[in-house]
């Protein structure tokens, strides 16, 4: 890093947070489609894909045909039923289907809108190539150079390989301002279906017909990309197990109630199963998982695989860049340190004056500090001033005024400008530079002629806010460590104002890659952003690579993830997006078996209510005491129960499509928490839910 | 309830840890192939086994390799078993037969063995009046050895794979055998012998005594060598009596003492293991969530069981029998052995059901509605309190494992458990693993009351078809399914005129069915837990830190009694509501 020159300010918007609305579900458009999506995905070759729903539709099928029968005049199946009960629960086994559908169609349709924008972005263009003919853009191939001039749209992705021009990105990244693209460096990516608005550049395309970023993104949101993430796998085994259970006990509760002398229905039967069966994360397992890559996506992130965004959650180890991640990335005038026989005022106002013109954020901070000296801007033309740009020859800059000539820069370039001017350097110059050197600072020296006047501390400047940033990774259990190419010292000095957990000084890319393996073989997640080129090899090797937008090339297509708007601190709000993920699934999957508990206490009772009736019993069975929620009577039990199963899918539907909220209060804190809620609430709740559904039932029934 | 029964239970726990957390780290070493203060004594024999098997015991072997040496040698060991079974008439020149009995009918001698393979110890006979000294002795004395040892050879193969740092090996399974009979189960069984030997206990191989008694009837009073064979009985929790009436016959357990080590010796080696695994792991807390959770689900069922018994039945307060005095407590005395009480007995039921020990001290099906209920639930959880020696461990480690994949999500972060991340792979093999015993129970239960040949096996006679029909008839099965031994007396597999054999046949659908559920429940769960061995030794340890999920605090034992009871609960309450909760909702007889 050059001691003076400005380092390029981070590039983006650096305040975190999406620029992308989430879409209401409630958008009627939406709305339609996913009502007409959740009825054709009844299809039973879609639902053969989720178990558990499988089982349901299977029941709602049989159900519908013992109806039918019934109708018809025949037994079949129906046993004793009535027809009106066998197509109530026939009618409400659809609806269960039907609502699953209708969650996953949501989350599908929020993603479609998205898609939708996206596309409209996506034009057919012409592109001119290098030798002046042309080329309809889908039949560019990799290795293409074709020229963009301004006001046209950029025809596929590629690398800038000769030319500087500003780009408005917005179509993809939502943000309005333009950002430069130039050949070589790490701002060289182009994006296809963004509009050069200045200049002429030639870009070699890098991406093969139909594989663009765009149609990437588009079929990502779209939901077309998805595949089953490993723990969302590894849940499905598990509710298919469960599925599995209450099928046996189902199926050896007909022997064992004709055992007892009661025969139960077919209908009933497969209410209890249905009753007893996870329907509710089943239904919602896949809506869980599209909502989490829309809110990615809404923050502006894309992720290239579901299996990256379920990483990040399990992120042990962040690395960061110091600079423009953890520091603005610009070193600020932070004292004055005056050489003996200089007063502090006198060095301030002659930096300041020095600096007038210097439009560098250097330069402009030293003015700034003088300010607090209680020095007013100077009217440098009444002064008679001359400017004395920085160059890299001098290494100085500084202005000539009433004869006086002014200078500020390296030290040794003053000692050097001093020595000419006949004077001497004080003995306590060198001391002053070197310290400030050794704390990570940089050291400006002013000089007044042939006199040193002082030194000015120039501070690397920790951002606003990141120490608490960080306490909060530290309290998910995520270790910061600061990357930079500082030495040990001024690493260290960093390291500790930031409140990072550790740092590696003196990077290269090799000792990089070295730092990601050697915490990967020590069991953890690593997790890291990069823009560079050289970052390439890193982003590779991360668990969770996320590359700068405005990065190369070579960049995004190394990590796993492409954040739109370049925000290096975005790292931890895709980590909180991938924790909600298993969040959301595990807190529903608990209250779904939770809830069986007071499934069991409505439907059990209903169904044994006489067995082992005896004379002098009224016809009551000594079981019919377990009817502990007083469910007006058998049939009206079970409808209820089933009624309570189906509308419980709707009414979690903004639940799993927002996450359940991740708070950084450590794992024993959170589960405990979540258990409360989900594991005791889902028992709870369906006693209630069933009690109030029963008394509107039984009152409808008149019975 | 009176103040001594409760100090009785209470003391009883507090030697049990005592004895335990010792137990546990000595096993530990003999597990870690360290050197033990038994090494002078035993390296010998151990080096001579091992030469005389061919046996290397520097070669670790994978989930596969040491799966396959556990099948052989259970195959071998059943066409053994079965053999001396089936021709106990062939070995009566060895002076062990002096009763001269007849061999075992072919389906008795097939669950007879598959019991004893297993560790269920399911007995449809009555030892004294079935076989010989030498089937008991060389037969089933010996599989109860063995037995034993397999179980913990494969809790030990899990332990290292949860503990493995990225290798293949889980241990060599001759050699997790041998060590265990040497080290472990010959020096306790000893020891236990010797202070069943002080009380009373019999070990002979006298003929049986035929005398007149005072009242002038005949009597004949069955001898045997008891004394060994009852200690391994309870250390390997094999639970198959000497006698049929098991551990109530006085030659058995004749003493109130001999009870309490009777009962200390079914549960110091399941209770000593979750803390060898604490030791095996590298972290004492972790066995002790597990310890923790195991010691609550216990207390509660003894606290239920003894409250239920101290109280009495409705039955028994209608005809005012609850208040007899005895010893100072009333209650329900029915089918108790006097010198026991109420509370121990409560206390050696709860230890042999949740366990699968399945010894018996008392008639489980004179317990109150309640009391009686307990049972059932022990069984109804897998065998997880405490369990059988290694495969309490092992199934609770199951448990543990659903426990920490479902917390684990709702962390926020892939499951892990002691740095092993749980995913798709452990989550399948988990379920089937855990799935096995329960639908095998209720399958069987299913086909055996719905059936004409299996409803022969109810004893018609005292309870007819009622509930209780049902609850003989599926405490037989889930106890088989549990590999438990323990019986609601009455269901039958065996006809026997009279003693002897002599004209005897099985009942061919209990006999089998019972068999082939036992030989399934004991055998798939330990492939698929040999399997999990082998997938969690190859993975690499993650760090723990704030975002890991604790699995040694209390929420987590909070977590895991929740994921034991909810799964078996939801599992098993149709079936239990139509035996055990019908019977205790009603004082009502069924013809």
């Amino acid at each position: 890093m050059g001691t003076v020159t400005a380092p390029p300010p981070p590039p983006g918007p650096t305040t975190t947070g999406g620029s992308r609305q989430a879409i209401s579900v409630f958008r009627g458009d939406i709305a339609r489609r996913a009502l007409i999506d959740s009825l054709l995905k009844l299809d039973p070759r879609v639902q053969v894909r989720n178990p558990v729903m499988f089982v349901v539709e299977l029941g709602a099928a049989i159900t519908t045909v013992t109806w039918v029968i019934q109708l018809a005049g025949g037994h079949a199946l129906a046993g004793h039923d009535p027809a009106w009960y066998t197509f109530t629960i026939a009618v409400w086994l659809w609806l269960t289907v039907v609502f699953a559908n209708l969650a996953e169609a949501f989350a599908e349709g929020r993603g479609r809108a998205q898609a939708d924008t996206l596309r409209s972005m996506r034009q057919d263009t012409v592109a001119t190539m290098l030798d002046g003919t042309t080329k309809r853009a889908d039949a560019l191939t990799r290795g293409d150079r074709v020229v963009v001039l301004a006001g046209e749209l950029i025809p596929g992705d590629g690398t800038v390989v000769e030319g500087i021009a500003s780009v408005d990105e917005s179509a993809i990244t939502g943000e309005s301002a333009p950002v430069i693209r130039e050949s070589g460096g790490d701002r060289s990516a182009v994006t296809g279906g963004t509009r050069v608005l200045s200049d002429r550049i030639v870009v070699e395309i890098t991406q093969e017909p139909g594989q663009s970023f765009l149609d990437r993104m588009i079929a990502l949101v779209e939901g077309a990309a998805r595949r089953k993430t490993p723990n969302e796998i590894a849940l499905g085994i598990l509710l298919a197990g469960l599925t599995l259970v209450f099928m046996i006990v189902v199926v050896t509760l007909r022997p064992f109630g004709l055992f007892a002398g009661t025969a139960i229905s077919d209908t009933t039967l497969i209410s209890l199963l249905v009753a007893l069966i996870p329907t509710t994360i089943g239904a919602l397992l896949s809506a869980i998982g599209i909502a989490g890559m829309d809110r990615l996506v809404r923050r502006n992130v894309l992720a290239l695989s579901g299996r990256a965004v379920e990483a990040s959650g399990d992120v042990d180890v962040l690395l960061l860049d110091k600079t423009g991640t953890i520091t603005i990335g610009n070193r600020l005038a932070s004292e004055f340190i005056p050489m003996p026989g200089v007063a502090e005022a006198e060095l301030a106002e002659v930096a300041q004056l020095a600096s007038l013109a210097d439009e560098t954020p250097e330069g402009r901070s030293i003015v700034v500090l003088a300010k607090q000296y209680g020095l007013r801007e100077h009217d440098m033309s009444a002064l008679g001033a001359t400017f004395v740009p920085f160059t890299a020859q001098t290494r100085m800059s500084g202005v000539d005024i009433g004869g006086q000539q002014l200078r500020k820069g390296a030290g040794d370039a003053v000692i050097g400008f001093v020595n000419a001017a006949g004077g001497r350097p004080p003995a306590e110059l060198q001391p002053a530079l070197d310290r400030i050197a050794r704390e990570g600072g940089t050291p400006l020296a002013v000089a007044r002629d042939s006199q040193v006047m002082g030194v000015i501390y120039l501070k690397d400047t920790v951002k606003e806010g990141m120490r608490q940033r960080f306490d909060q990774l530290r309290a998910m259990g995520i270790r910061t460590i600061m990357i930079t190419g500082d030495n040990r010292l001024t690493a260290a000095k960093i390291a500790e104002e930031a409140g990072v957990d550790d740092f590696l000084a003196e990077a290269t890319p090799e000792k990089k890659l070295e730092l990601i393996r050697e915490q990967q073989n020590q069991g953890r997640m690593v997790a890291m952003t990069g823009d560079g080129t050289n970052d390439a090899p890193a982003l590779a090797q991360a668990d969770v690579g996320v590359a700068m937008n405005t990065g190369t090339q070579a960049a995004r297509e190394a990590g796993n993830m492409v954040d739109l708007d370049s925000n290096p601190t975005k790292l931890i709000e895709i980590v909180e997006v991938g924790k909600q993920l298993l969040i959301t699934r595990g807190a529903l999957t608990t209250f779904s078996i939770a809830n069986d508990v007071a499934k069991y206490f409505a439907i059990l009772p209903a169904i044994f209510a006489a067995t082992w009736a005896y004379a002098g019993s009224h016809g009551k069975g000594p079981l019919s005491v377990l009817n502990v929620m007083g469910l007006g009577d058998p049939r009206s039990a079970v409808i209820s129960a089933i009624v309570f199963n189906a509308i419980v899918i709707p009414l979690l539907i903004p639940i799993s499509l927002k996450g359940v909220q991740f708070r950084p209060i450590g794992a024993s804190a959170l589960l405990r928490r979540n258990l409360l809620i989900y594991g005791l609430g889902g028992l709870i709740a369906p006693f209630i839910g069933i009690k109030l559904i029963d008394l509107i039932v039984h009152n409808l029934l008149g019975a | 309830m009176t103040v001594d029964g409760w100090l009785t239970i209470v003391l009883f726990i507090v030697v049990l840890t005592a004895l335990a957390v010792p137990l546990g780290g000595y096993m530990a070493a003999v597990y870690s192939d360290e050197r033990t203060w038994l090494d002078p004594l035993l390296g010998g024999p151990e080096r001579l086994i091992y030469r005389a098997l061919g046996v290397d015991r520097e070669r670790g072997q994978d989930w596969k390799s040491y799966a396959k040496s556990l099948i052989i040698f259970s195959l071998v060991g059943w066409l053994l078993l079965y053999l001396i079974l089936r021709t106990q008439t062939v070995w009566g020149f060895s002076g062990l037969n002096p009763e001269g009995f007849h061999s075992m009918p072919a389906n008795v001698a097939f669950n007879t063995t598959s019991s004893f393979l297993t560790n269920t110890n399911w007995q449809y006979y009555g030892g004294e009046t079935t076989l010989s000294y030498f089937s008991q002795m060389v037969g089933l004395a010996v599989e109860n050895f063995v037995s034993a040892a397999v179980g913990i050879s494969v809790a030990v193969a899990l332990i290292r794979g949860i503990a493995g740092r990225s290798g293949r090996s889980l241990g060599n399974f001759y050699v997790d055998v041998t060590r265990t009979l040497l080290y472990v189960f010959i020096p306790l069984a000893l020891i236990v012998a010797i202070l069943l030997l002080s009380q009373g206990v019999i070990d002979n191989f006298r003929a049986y005594v035929s005398f007149k008694g005072i009242t002038g009837v005949s009597q004949t009073i069955a001898m045997g060598p008891v004394a060994l064979q009852e200690a391994i009985k309870l250390l390997g929790t094999n639970g198959g009596g000497f006698f049929n009436t098991n551990s109530a016959h006085p030659f058995e357990n004749p003493t109130a003492f001999s009870n309490f080590v009777e009962m200390l010796a079914v549960l110091v080696i399941p209770a000593g293991l979750v803390f060898t695994y604490g030791k095996m792991v590298g972290s004492r807390r972790q066995g002790l969530s597990i310890y923790s959770a195991m010691m609550m689900m216990f207390l509660g069922a003894v606290v239920v069981v003894y409250i239920a018994e101290a109280h009495g039945s409705p039955a028994q307060h209608a005809a005012g029998l609850h208040t007899a005095y005895v010893n100072g407590a009333g209650g329900n005395l029915e089918g108790k052995e006097q010198r026991f009480g109420i509370a121990s007995s409560a206390l050696f039921n709860v230890v042999t059901t949740v366990t699968s020990c399945g010894a018996v001290n008392s008639a489980l099906e004179s317990f109150t509605g309640l009391g009686g209920a307990i049972p059932f639930a022990d069984l109804s959880v897998s065998e997880v309190i405490f369990g059988g020696v290694g495969t309490g461990l092992y199934s609770i480690l199951l448990y543990v494992l659903l426990a920490v994949f479902i917390g684990g999500l709702m962390v926020g972060r892939t499951p892990e458990y002691i740095g092993k991340k749980i995913e798709a792979r452990e989550i399948k093999l988990v379920v089937i693993g855990l799935l096995v015993t329960p639908l095998a129970a209720l399958v069987s239960t299913a086909l055996a009351v719905s059936s004409r040949a299996g409803r022969v096996s109810i004893d018609t006679a005292v309870t007819g078809h009622g509930p209780q029909g049902f609850s003989e008839t599926f405490y037989a099965y889930l106890s088989q399914a549990n590999n438990n031994g323990s019986a609601f007396a009455g269901y039958s597999g065996l006809v026997q005129p009279r003693a002897g054999n002599l004209g005897a046949h099985g009942i061919g659908l209990a006999d089998y069915l019972g068999g082939f559920t036992m030989l399934a429940a004991r055998y798939i769960p330990i492939l698929f837990v040999l399997a999990i061995a082998g997938s969690l030794a190859a993975k690499r340890v993650a760090p723990t830190g704030l975002g890991t999920m604790r699995t040694d605090n209390g929420t987590f034992v909070v977590l895991l009694i929740g994921v034991i009871t909810v799964v078996g609960a939801l599992t098993f309450f149709p079936a239990l509501l139509l035996g055990p909760v019908v019977q205790g909702l009603t004082g009502h007889l069924y013809p």
